[in-house]
């Protein structure tokens, strides 16, 4: 699998605009993101890793800089477009009730169907393959409602998986799961980006799971600065618990 | 799953038909069956007078509450997904306060300005009732659209609707109380809703509003499915949300509009029935709710109209009475059977 560079961000500022003042959450990062990686982005909490995802997800405006994908500049995209090159997997929890895991899935391809969101043969077949790539085709006529959180979060793939997006951004995916989940949600979005050659990029609190799968990893401290490096030369402050590059 | 589906519409279109035959047959005045199918079919009955009270008096009620029916179920439909809440209905942005409001000011206010009470005018009186109640409906729906381009969190646009809904409510009770007494009558009579009060010739008018207005809301399934997700997930998969939330607001707000200009504030149908369609047929897919919905609200309509008319209780029983009365056991009861059957399983 070739390693393409998918995201370019150049001195890009993020944060929230307000009526008076701007409240700027990190300046001046220049870096990228490539296909067929895994990227993980870890930060204390409040070092703005979700402002970051929020913005490359298109949610947010940037500041300033310029945000690139695949070549071109995000704002000129339009939402339709967008739609089937970013595909995202939010912290926010979905009070679905009454939807089956496959009808959830299905979602996923509404940026393809027409008018009615109807899923034709083609359409189905995509969610059953993404349901198969996740492991979880025996789920596929539970109630989203009755789903634990690690199976919803791994509908939430599916649903991003159904979506055929280059570019996967997942805010904290494994936040609220145990050990085991965790470790299996990680290796599954691993073998996703280098078997299919996709743009993997999350946010995460487990240093030390997210060190094992990452092939690159940024470090967003409270300054607002972005460093990106290998997992290997990531360095853990014993005393203050803070972490860092090798020099 | 398909095929229940289909079983529960041709279910529901049955006790359509059913129910409305019933509203034609069942009434103070007893009129044989055999008589009223004649003159459904264009046939003369035997008695002049029983034709008269089919077609004149029944026939447009039955027609009214059908439509209103489905048109407030809709309508509470689309709330409930845009807003994201079980509990929001078809008046809970204030549309049918500003409703009460266009209608209390024509009629408490003339009373007073022009020393005319409106509720003597008759059929332009009525009129004039239908016509301030769309505007000022429709001048609140604007507010609330205006304002939902403003704000981008659902429960602070919900708040601020309800604010309005109750500011109109006291902007009434400030007209109620230096208002003429049998003014004030024509009004609570208004308030206390009705399928019978649509007369002949604006039946036919009310009719072909709903019947383009509410195919017109069928195109907003897709959005709606995509609102259940949540602003994040429905925004990636490529929804514009702020103006899909104008449009779903803009057009339950129109379908409210119109329905309490011709009926008065009917509670209750708008709420319940998406609780119920979502009951019966274990779906949030509105491509399933919306007709769902559509049908099962004239259905009710229909039932809680007959109720009301019931031999006994002719003209005593308003209709918001008896919606309450009777829809709120049938949501419990389906709602606490389902319930019963997510831990059995």
């Amino acid at each position: 699998m070739k390693h393409e560079e998918t995201i370019r961000l150049s001195g890009l500022a993020i944060g929230y605009p307000g009526k008076h003042s701007v409240k700027v959450v990190a300046e001046g990062i220049t870096q990228s993101i490539h296909s067929g990686e895994l990227t993980c982005l870890l930060g204390e909490n409040g070092a703005g890793k979700s402002t970051l995802l929020r913005t490359l997800s298109g949610f947010l405006p940037a500041l300033s800089g310029e945000i690139t994908i695949l070549g071109r500049p995000l704002r000129d995209y339009r939402e339709k477009e967008l739609a089937t090159v970013i595909g995202v997997v939010l912290t926010e929890k979905t009070n679905l009730q009454n939807m089956t895991v496959t009808e959830l899935v299905g979602m996923g391809r509404s940026p393809y169907t027409g008018f009615w969101g109807r899923l034709s043969a083609e359409d189905r077949r995509k969610v059953d393959d993404a349901l198969a790539l996740v492991g979880i085709v025996p789920l596929r006529d539970r109630m989203v409602q009755t789903l634990s959180d690690g199976e919803r979060q791994k509908v939430m793939i599916a649903k991003a998986l159904a979506q055929e997006t280059p570019i996967i951004f997942l805010d904290e995916p494994t936040a609220f799961l145990d050990y085991p989940s965790k470790v299996e949600i990680l290796n599954l979005l691993h073998r996703l980006s280098c078997e299919m050659g996709k743009t993997v990029f999350l946010s995460t609190h487990d240093l030390d799971l997210a060190l094992r799968v990452a092939d690159r990893v940024w470090l967003m401290t409270k300054g607002g600065t972005v460093k990106t490096g290998a997992p290997d030369n990531l360095l853990v402050d014993r005393q203050t618990g803070r972490f860092h590059f090798e020099q | 799953m398909k095929r229940s589906v289909a079983a529960g519409m041709i279910a529901l279109g049955v006790s359509i038909l059913l129910l409305f035959f019933l509203n034609l047959l069942l009434g103070s005045v007893s009129i044989p069956a055999g008589q009223v199918w004649k003159v459904i079919w264009g046939g003369e009955a035997s008695n002049p007078i029983w034709g008269n009270i089919v077609l004149k008096s029944r026939f447009p009620q039955a027609l009214t509450a059908l439509v209103a029916g489905s048109g407030l179920a809709v309508a509470g439909l689309q709330m409930q997904t845009v807003f994201r809440n079980p509990l929001a209905g078809p008046s809970v942005l204030g549309v049918s306060s500003g409703a009460s409001l266009g209608v209390a000011f024509v009629v408490l206010l003339s009373g007073r300005l022009g020393g005319v009470a409106l509720s003597h005018l008759g059929y332009m009186g009525e009129v004039a009732m239908t016509v301030s109640a769309i505007i000022g409906a429709l001048a609140i729906m604007l507010l609330i659209v205006w304002v939902a381009q403003k704000v981008r969190g659902n429960v602070t646009l919900l708040i601020i609707g309800v604010m309005i809904g109750y500011v109109a409510t006291a902007i009434i009770g400030v007209l109620k109380f230096f208002s003429a007494e049998e003014d004030v009558r024509a009004y609570v009579v208004w308030g206390l809703g009705s399928f019978a009060r649509v007369s002949g010739g604006q039946v036919m008018t009310f009719v072909i509003i709903m019947a383009i207005l509410l195919p017109l809301s069928f195109l907003l399934v897709k959005t709606l499915n995509l609102l259940l997700l949540g602003d994040g997930y429905a925004r990636n998969l490529g929804l514009n949300v702020r103006r899909a939330r104008m449009w779903v607001i803009v057009c339950a707000g129109v379908l409210v509009a119109i329905v309490t200009a011709y009926c008065g504030p009917i509670s209750f149908l708008g709420l319940a029935v998406p609780h119920l369609c979502r009951g019966i047929f274990r779906t949030s897919d509105h491509r399933v709710l919306m007709p769902a919905s559509l049908l099962a609200g004239a259905a009710l309509a229909l039932l809680c109209n007959l109720i009301a008319r019931m031999p006994g209780f002719e003209g005593a029983l308003p209709v918001n009475s008896v919606t309450a009365l009777i829809g709120a056991p049938v949501v419990a009861v389906v709602l606490f059977k389902r319930r019963k059957e997510d831990t059995g399983e």
